[in-house]
C-alpha cells in the first residue's frame, strides 16, 4: 500500500561513496604512499633519536609525534581523495588564499628558529611552514587558470598565473628559501609545458632561469657558498654532503645494520634533509632503491593516468601535483648523492616534520582525487577519428 | 574596444535575413571550436606527459645509479681527502744583510688524541701526566672516555717528549708535524723581527703567521709560494746589531737607566744597520702584551720607534742649519744669549749663563737655549714648521715594521712664537730616536731627504733636497765642534772624527708638567764628520751617573760615553778606516775663537 500511495523508495542516484572511491582510486599510488609513510616511520625510529637525546626528550618522542602527524596527514589524504575535481578546485583555491595570506604576514609574525631564514610560524606545540601548504593550492590554482585560458574567449590565465608565480618566488627568495622558490617555479613550468607552451618560449624561460641563478649566485653569499661546495672537485669531509656521502659508502649494498649507523649523530639535519643518508647507511642500497622506485612509481603512474584525462583542469592540476611531489623527492635524494647542489628540501612522507607530512598528505590527496578513473567519453575519440 | 567578427559570417547573415536569432549559431560555433581546441590540447598534452614521464624515470634512474655507484665504492678515511683547504706551511727565512739567518723554521711535532682508538685511557692519562706535569689527569681521563673524538694535547713537543709518548704505546695518541718559527739568535733584533704564532691548525700542518715586526709587515710575502722560498734580506748586520745591543745593555746598567734605545743608520741609503731597544724579549717565547699600566713598561715596547719623547737640545741643529741655509746667520754671527730670556710670561734659561753674546758655533757647542731661541725667532713659525716637515719630524716614520705607525710624533696644537722658541731646542715636540736618525742623516749627508728602511738596498737615496751641500758641510763642522770642545767631549773616538749633539730633556708627567729628576738623554752623532757614512742615535731613559759627588743626568755624562763606545767598537766592523783629523776643520775652530 505504502508503495502504491507514495511510490517506490527512490534508489540513490549513484553507487555508495566508499565503494565507488575504492573502485576508481589509483590503488598502486595509494599503496605506494602508505608504504613510503611506513618507511618514514621506520627511519624516524633510527634518525630522530639523536635529536631527541640532544633536546633531552625521551628517545622516541619524535617518532610518536610523527605517528600523530602522519595519522592526521593520511586522514586528510583519504578525505581529499574522495572529492570530485570541482571540490578539489574550490578547496585548493581557498587553501591557496589562506596560505598566501600566511606567507605575506610571515616577515612580521614568523620566527626563524635560529636558522637564519624566517620560514615558520611557531604554534607552541608545533611549527607551521606556510610555503609547504602553499604548493598544492598554488598548483591547483595555476591548473585552473591555465585550463580556463584554453577556452575560446577565456581569461588570460597564463599571464595571471605567471604574475602570481613571480610574486611568490620573489617572496620566497627574500626569506630566503630558494628551494621552495625553485619548486614553485618548476611546478608552474611543468603545468605550462603540458598546457601547450610554445617551444621557443620554453627555451627563453630556461635561459632566464639560468641567468637568475647566476644573479642569485652573485647576490647571495648563502647561495654562492652552497654552489661552490657543489662545484669543488673533491668533497670536504666536514660538510653535510661529505658526511652523507661517507654514510652511503659505509652502508654499501645491505647496510651496516639497524641502529648501527653513525651519520645520524653527526648531521644536524639527519632526520629531515638527509634522511636518505641514514637509510643508506643502516639499511643499504636495497632500501634506497626501493624508496626511489616508490617515488618514481607514484609520479610516473599518476602522469600515465593523467594522459587519458580529458578535462583540462584535472589534467593540468594533476600534472603539477605529481611533478612537484616527484621533483621534491628527486632533489632531496639528488643532493645526498651530490647530483645537485645542497638545498633544504624534505623527502615527502619520509622526512620528519609536521608541516611537511601534512602538506604532502594534502597534495597527494588532491592528486589521488584527480587521478581517479572517470568516464572519459572515449566514444568521442572514435567520432573524432571518423570525422577526419 | 575591438570588435570580434561573428562567425561563421555567411550563416549568420543568412539567418538574419530569415529573421532567426544568430546567437544560437554563434554559440554552437564556439562550442565546436572549443572542442577542437581541447582535442588538440589533449593530444599535445598526451605527448608532453609522456615526455615528462620518461624524464622522471631517467632522473630517478640517475639518482639510483649514483646511489649504487657510491654504495659500491669503499669509504675512505676523511683525513685523506683534505683537499681544497690545505695549509701552506712553508714560511721563508729572514736573513741579515750578509745572509746570516735571523729567523727560520724547525719541524717539531704536535700531539693529539683520538680517544676512540685508545686501548687504555686511564693508564695513558697517568703516563701522559708524568711527561707533561701541567696536564690534569682527571680531566684527561674524562676527555678520553667521553664523547670526544679528537682533542689536542700539545701544540709543540720536543723530540724527547715525543719519544716518551711513543713509549706509552697507545694507538690513540698521535703526532702531527708542526713547523714552528725559530729565532736562532734569541733576543737579538727582537723588536725588528717581532714574532710569529700559529694561525689555522690542522692535523698535518699549521699556518704560521707573523704577529709583529717585519714578520707581520711581510707576512704575505714570506708565505707567498711564488717566491720559491727566497729569504727576506734585511738591512740589519748581525754582528753590528749584537755589538750595539751589548754596549747599550752595559751602558744602561752603568747609567742606572730603566730603558735604552739605539739606531744605527746609513746616511746615504737609509738602511738601518742596527736597531736596539732595551729591555728586550725572546721572540721564540714572545711575552703577552700588558693589559694595564703604561705600555712602555713592557719589553715589547720598541723605544727606538714607538718611544716618542721630547728630544731636547738635539733639535738645536735644525734651527741653526735652517738659519744657515736661509742666509740669516753664518757660523761666526754673534747671537744674544743673555739668560734668562723673557718672552711673555715665559723665562728661557741656559744650563749655565754664557754671557751676553755667543757665536753661532758656540751656541751649538755650548748648547745655548737662549741663542737658539733668538735664531728660531729670526726664522719664524711657518718656515720652521715647513722645515720640520721636510725632515720627516711631523709624521710617523714609514719603516717596514708593524709598530712604525704607532711612532706618531706628538706635535704642538698651536704654533705661536713661544712654540717656535721651545721646539727649536726640542721641547713641546716629541719624536722617536728613529725620527732623529732620519733627520740627522738628511742634515749631514749633503742635504737630501733620507727615509729609513729595513730592507737591504745598497742604493743611495736620491731624496728631495732639504738644505744645500754647502750648508750640510757647515752643519757637520758645527756638530764636530760639539764633540771637540762642547757638551759631547766624551764622544771623541780617535780616528773616527765623531760629530754630534747632545740632548737632555726632562720627562713629561702623564698629567702635565715636567719631572725634576727624570730625564731622557740623547746623543745624536754622525761619523766620520769629514764624509759622514753613518748616523747613530743613543737614547737613555732616566739615566743617573753617580760616580761624582752629585748625581749627573746630562747627556754629556750618560748617553755620550755609551755612544762613543758603540762607535769605537762598531766602526771597524762597518769597514771604516781610522784617519787623522783633517786640518781644515781645525782652521774653522780657530776662526770661531
Amino acid at each position: 500500500m505504502t508503495e502504491m500511495v507514495f511510490g517506490t523508495v527512490r534508489a540513490s542516484a549513484g553507487e555508495p561513496v566508499i565503494p565507488r572511491w575504492w573502485r576508481t582510486i589509483d590503488k598502486w599510488t595509494l599503496f605506494g604512499v602508505l608504504l613510503l609513510f611506513g618507511i618514514g616511520l621506520l627511519l624516524a625510529l633510527a634518525a630522530s633519536v639523536p635529536l631527541a637525546e640532544k633536546n633531552g626528550l625521551p628517545p622516541f618522542y619524535y617518532v610518536i609525534r610523527q605517528v600523530f602527524f602522519g595519522g592526521v596527514a593520511l586522514a586528510v589524504m583519504l578525505l581529499l581523495s574522495m572529492m570530485s575535481p570541482d571540490q578539489v578546485r574550490r578547496l585548493g583555491v581557498i587553501g591557496f588564499l589562506a596560505a598566501f595570506a600566511a606567507l605575506v604576514f610571515l616577515p612580521f609574525l614568523g620566527t626563524d628558529f635560529g636558522k637564519g631564514a624566517i620560514r615558520w610560524y611557531s604554534l607552541g606545540f608545533a611549527s607551521f611552514q606556510p610555503s609547504e601548504f602553499l604548493k598544492p593550492g598554488f598548483v591547483v590554482l595555476t591548473g585552473w587558470l591555465m585550463a580556463a585560458a584554453q577556452d575560446v574567449g577565456g581569461p588570460p590565465g597564463r599571464l595571471y598565473s605567471f604574475i602570481l608565480t613571480v610574486v611568490i618566488v620573489v617572496m620566497l627568495a627574500v626569506q630566503p628559501d630558494f628551494g621552495q622558490a625553485c619548486l614553485i617555479l618548476f611546478s608552474w613550468g611543468v603545468i605550462y609545458f603540458v598546457a601547450g607552451a610554445p617551444f621557443m618560449l620554453l627555451t627563453v624561460i630556461a635561459s632566464l632561469a639560468v641567468a637568475g641563478g647566476v644573479a642569485a649566485y652573485n647576490a647571495s653569499e648563502h647561495f654562492a657558498r652552497r654552489i661552490d661546495g657543489f662545484l669543488s672537485a673533491d668533497i670536504d669531509p666536514r660538510t653535510q654532503i661529505g658526511y652523507a656521502t661517507n654514510a652511503i659508502q659505509e652502508g654499501g649494498f645491505f647496510g651496516v645494520g639497524v641502529g648501527e649507523g653513525t651519520v645520524k649523530w653527526q648531521l644536524p639535519d639527519a632526520h629531515t634533509d638527509f634522511i636518505i643518508a641514514v637509510a643508506a647507511e643502516e639499511y643499504g642500497l636495497v632500501l634506497v632503491l626501493g624508496i626511489i622506485a616508490l617515488y618514481c612509481a607514484v609520479t610516473v603512474r599518476s602522469l600515465f593516468r593523467l594522459m587519458k584525462e580529458r578535462d583540462p583542469f584535472t589534467r593540468l592540476a594533476g600534472t603539477g601535483l605529481a611533478c612537484a611531489f616527484g621533483v621534491q623527492a628527486m632533489i632531496n635524494m639528488g643532493v645526498a648523492v651530490r647530483l645537485l647542489p645542497a638545498k633544504g628540501m624534505t623527502l615527502p612522507f619520509v622526512s620528519y616534520g609536521g608541516s611537511s607530512v601534512i602538506a604532502s598528505g594534502i597534495a597527494l590527496g588532491m592528486l589521488l582525487a584527480l587521478t581517479r578513473s572517470r568516464p572519459q567519453g572515449e566514444i568521442g575519440d572514435i567520432f573524432l577519428k571518423r570525422r577526419r | 574596444m575591438t570588435r570580434i567578427p561573428l562567425r561563421p559570417l555567411a550563416r549568420i547573415l543568412s539567418a538574419r535575413n530569415r529573421g532567426e536569432n544568430p546567437d544560437v549559431i554563434e554559440r554552437e560555433n564556439i562550442r565546436l571550436r572549443n572542442e577542437a581546441v581541447r582535442d588538440k590540447a589533449r593530444l599535445r598534452a598526451e605527448g608532453r606527459l609522456l615526455v615528462l614521464g620518461v624524464l622522471f624515470v631517467a632522473a630517478f634512474g640517475a639518482v639510483g645509479a649514483r646511489m649504487g655507484l657510491l654504495a659500491a665504492t669503499v669509504p675512505v678515511e676523511p683525513e685523506v681527502s683534505m683537499g681544497g683547504n690545505s695549509i701552506l706551511a712553508q714560511r721563508a727565512d729572514i736573513v741579515d744583510r750578509q745572509g746570516r739567518v735571523l729567523a727560520t723554521n724547525l719541524v717539531t711535532h704536535s700531539l693529539y688524541a683520538q680517544p676512540r682508538l685508545m686501548v687504555d685511557p686511564q693508564g695513558s692519562a697517568k703516563k701522559l701526566v708524568q711527561i707533561f706535569p701541567d696536564l690534569d689527569e682527571k680531566r684527561l681521563v674524562a676527555d678520553f672516555t667521553g664523547a670526544k673524538k679528537f682533542l689536542w694535547l700539545r701544540k709543540r713537543i720536543s723530540p724527547e717528549q715525543m719519544q716518551m709518548v711513543h713509549e706509552i704505546g697507545d694507538p690513540g695518541l698521535l703526532f702531527g708535524p708542526r713547523e714552528m718559527r725559530l729565532y736562532p739568535n734569541g733576543s737579538l733584533a727582537a723588536h725588528v723581527l717581532g714574532g710569529a704564532s700559529f694561525g689555522r691548525e690542522g692535523v698535518h700542518s699549521a699556518e704560521v703567521i707573523g704577529t709583529a715586526g717585519v714578520e707581520k709587515t711581510f707576512d704575505g710575502w714570506l708565505r707567498d709560494p711564488a717566491n720559491n722560498g727566497a729569504p727576506l734580506q734585511l738591512s740589519l748586520d748581525l754582528t753590528v746589531q749584537s755589538t750595539v745591543e751589548d754596549v747599550l745593555a752595559g751602558g744602561m746598567k752603568l747609567m742606572n737607566a730603566k730603558g735604552a734605545a739605539a739606531v744605527l743608520m746609513d746616511v746615504h741609503t737609509g738602511e738601518v744597520v742596527a736597531l736596539a731597544s732595551l729591555p728586550d724579549f725572546d721572540p721564540n717565547t714572545r711575552p703577552q702584551p700588558l693589559v694595564k699600566g703604561d705600555p712602555s713598561d713592557s719589553p715589547l715596547f720598541n723605544r727606538a720607534i714607538q718611544g716618542v719623547y721630547e728630544l731636547g737640545s738635539t733639535f738645536k741643529i735644525f734651527a741653526v742649519g735652517q738659519a744657515l741655509e736661509l742666509g740669516l746667520v753664518n757660523p761666526q754671527t754673534m747671537i744674544d744669549t743673555k739668560s734668562p730670556m723673557i718672552w711673555g710670561r715665559h723665562r728661557i734659561r741656559d744650563f749655565h749663563n754664557y754671557g751676553a753674546q755667543l757665536s753661532v758655533t758656540e751656541v751649538i757647542a755650548k748648547s745655548s737655549n737662549v741663542g737658539t731661541a733668538h735664531i728660531a725667532l729670526m726664522i719664524g713659525a711657518d718656515r720652521q714648521q715647513a722645515f720640520f716637515k721636510s725632515l720627516g719630524l711631523m709624521e710617523p716614520v714609514p719603516l717596514e715594521i708593524a709598530e712604525a705607525a704607532a711612532g706618531k710624533p706628538i706635535l704642538p696644537k698651536r704654533w705661536p712664537d713661544i712654540t717656535t722658541i721651545t721646539t727649536s731646542y726640542g721641547h713641546g715636540i716629541s719624536d722617536s730616536p728613529l725620527h732623529l736618525a732620519a733627520a740627522y742623516a738628511t742634515m749631514t749627508n749633503g742635504g737630501t731627504r733620507v727615509v729609513p728602511t729595513l730592507l737591504k738596498t745598497d742604493k743611495v737615496q736620491k731624496g728631495e733636497r732639504v738644505i744645500s751641500e754647502a750648508t750640510s758641510v757647515k752643519v757637520r763642522d758645527l756638530l764636530r765642534q760639539v764633540v771637540v770642545r762642547g757638551t759631547a767631549s766624551m764622544g771623541e773616538v780617535p780616528g773616527y772624527s765623531v760629530a754630534g749633539k747632545t740632548g737632555t730633556a726632562d720627562k713629561t708627567k702623564p698629567n702635565g708638567g715636567y719631572y725634576e729628576d727624570k730625564v731622557v738623554t740623547t746623543f745624536a752623532s754622525v761619523f766620520p764628520s769629514t764624509d759622514p757614512k753613518y748616523v747613530l742615535i743613543v737614547s737613555l731613559d732616566e739615566p743617573v751617573e753617580t760616580s761624582g759627588t752629585e748625581p749627573r743626568r746630562t747627556a754629556g755624562w750618560t748617553s755620550v760615553p755609551v755612544g762613543a763606545e758603540i762607535i769605537r767598537r762598531v766602526a771597524p766592523l762597518l769597514g771604516l778606516r781610522p784617519s787623522v783629523e783633517p786640518v781644515a776643520t781645525a782652521a774653522v775652530t780657530l776662526a770661531g775663537n
